[in-house]
């Protein structure tokens, strides 16, 4: 089987910093991988070289794309990589307002989507749009209120109908449940298992909650000061941590 | 269907002083479909650790486990993925579930994953918890806020809705009545009819006699005694 993305040696350096090094990887169609690590050991640094927001200065990231197979994301041309940005990919972030349009409605923010790429019967982006609210459970009465005026819980969710709506093929979250309290991190979590088994998605999670990954992904890497340090089966790295850091992190985790 | 063969494991604590444990060595044993084995031994002889290395939950340092045509021991994290989603079942003595999940979506998300038609695995599921008697009222309630016993049953509910060719059993009858541990011992043993090569712990004699074919004492694996 192709994998959906390739990873290959890719590294970022901020000046003499490492911002992640020797980063190699295969993840396959409906595969959901965490990325666990403590802030500043360059989970968001790979997450974004992997997304093309960052350029690495080392390695390829390869993607299967529709038409033509595996290409390097990093050597394609810009409209190429938006274009993917638009249809194959989605990227949820951490705080709704970066991800979101706060003066836009809500059904505005979802249809924004289908339109840039080039839907233009109304009436079926605002059928759609009300769609995609519901999956997230937001009530078709809302669809004409901007985000400000939604809870935080609800922009997290009305950012990833935003995202999901054109039927990408790869999700890059970067901690989807960070900053929202416990109740509405399990409706979220619920929420996106959901999808991600309905539609085939592939994932890649950022998150440094152990309880998170654990629910959501099907492996896990660690990383420590650039470094990937362990990799495998989420339960199994949980269960049966090699490193010594992954085990001082499994460890540390408060049991409730 | 399991085939292993002198698989060995320990574990370091790096945190600990970088102490070595090691917890089993030349373990063999092999499962035929339709056969039951019964892992004895005391506390901590590793019991549970084999069942965890079959899975692939704890790696395995040397030897080979082999599943089918599956080596476990040095499969990819993608092919026991899908091991586990079309071969091998497992049930675990403590249900883990996303919080807000329904008990029903729980039981059925096995067929889901399989590719079976929802209305088709919800009747699975709801056959299931009838049959173990999980009262209706609770079929669309989160199972985190239940009875041990009756996690323990949803958690059997699910291990059994898809029809795995290889099952592993952890403690499956510990903290049920007697009646609803018949009822799990009569599906082990249709399982068993059904084909399905089961390794299973049991602390309840009875119903290890009952199902179990064989008996494996774990004990002779473990590796001298622990300092």
């Amino acid at each position: 089987m192709t994998p959906l993305l390739q990873v290959e040696n890719v590294a970022k350096f901020y000046g003499a910093r490492i911002g992640c090094t020797d980063v190699s990887f295969n993840l396959y169609p409906g595969e959901v991988m965490g990325i666990v690590g403590e802030s500043g050991s360059g989970k968001s640094t790979l997450l974004n070289c992997l997304a093309g927001h960052l350029v690495p200065d080392r390695g390829a990231v390869r993607f299967d794309t529709r038409a033509e197979g595996l290409r390097d994301t990093i050597t394609m041309s810009e409209p190429e990589r938006r274009m993917l940005g638009r249809t194959d990919w989605a990227f949820v972030h951490q705080h709704a307002r970066d991800g979101l349009r706060m003066n836009v409605s809500a059904g505005g923010n979802v249809g924004e989507r289908l339109m840039a790429v080039n839907a233009r019967h109304y009436g079926k982006i605002r059928a759609s749009a009300i769609d995609w609210l519901g999956r997230v459970e937001i009530t078709e009465d809302r669809i004409d209120d901007r985000p400000t005026a939604f809870s935080g819980g609800m922009q997290q969710r009305l950012q990833i109908a935003r995202n999901l709506v054109t039927g990408p093929r790869l999700v890059f979250m970067d901690e989807p449940t960070g900053g929202l309290d416990v109740s509405v991190q399990a409706r979220l979590l619920d929420l996106l298992r959901g999808l991600v088994r309905e539609m085939g998605l592939s994932a890649i999670i950022v998150t440094h909650d152990l309880a998170v990954v654990r629910l959501l992904a099907d492996r896990l890497m660690v990383m420590k000061d650039g470094h990937v340090i362990e990799a495998g089966l989420t339960d199994q790295v949980l269960d049966d941590p090699q490193h010594a850091y992954t085990q001082l992190l499994v460890s540390s985790v408060l049991q409730v | 269907m399991i085939s292993i063969e002198n698989i060995s494991k320990s574990f370091v604590l790096h945190n600990q002083g970088g102490v070595e444990i090691p917890v089993m060595r030349g373990a063999s044993l092999t499962v035929a479909p339709g056969e039951c084995i019964a892992l004895t031994g005391a506390s901590g002889a590793g019991k549970s650790t084999l069942m965890r290395m079959i899975y692939g939950n704890y790696l395995t340092a040397s030897g080979r486990i082999m599943i089918g045509d599956l080596d476990v021991a040095c499969a990819a994290p993608r092919e026991i993925i899908a091991l586990r989603r079309n071969t091998l079942g497992y049930v675990s003595q403590f249900l883990r579930v996303v919080p807000r999940v329904s008990t029903l979506d729980v039981v059925s998300e096995p067929l889901l994953t399989t590719g079976t038609p929802c209305t088709q695995a919800l009747e699975t599921a709801q056959e299931l918890l009838a049959r173990l008697n999980i009262s209706e009222r609770l079929w669309s309630l989160s199972p985190t806020t239940f009875s041990g016993g009756e996690q323990q049953r949803v958690n059997i509910a699910r291990g059994f809705a898809y029809p795995y060719p290889a099952l592993l059993l952890d403690e499956p009858t510990a903290s049920l009545d007697p009646k609803n541990r018949a009822i799990v011992l009569a599906m082990i043993t249709e399982a068993k009819a059904c084909g399905a090569a089961i390794i299973g712990i049991f602390h309840d004699a009875a119903a290890r006699d009952e199902v179990c074919d064989r008996q494996l004492d774990v004990g002779q694996f473990t590796p001298g005694t622990m300092v």
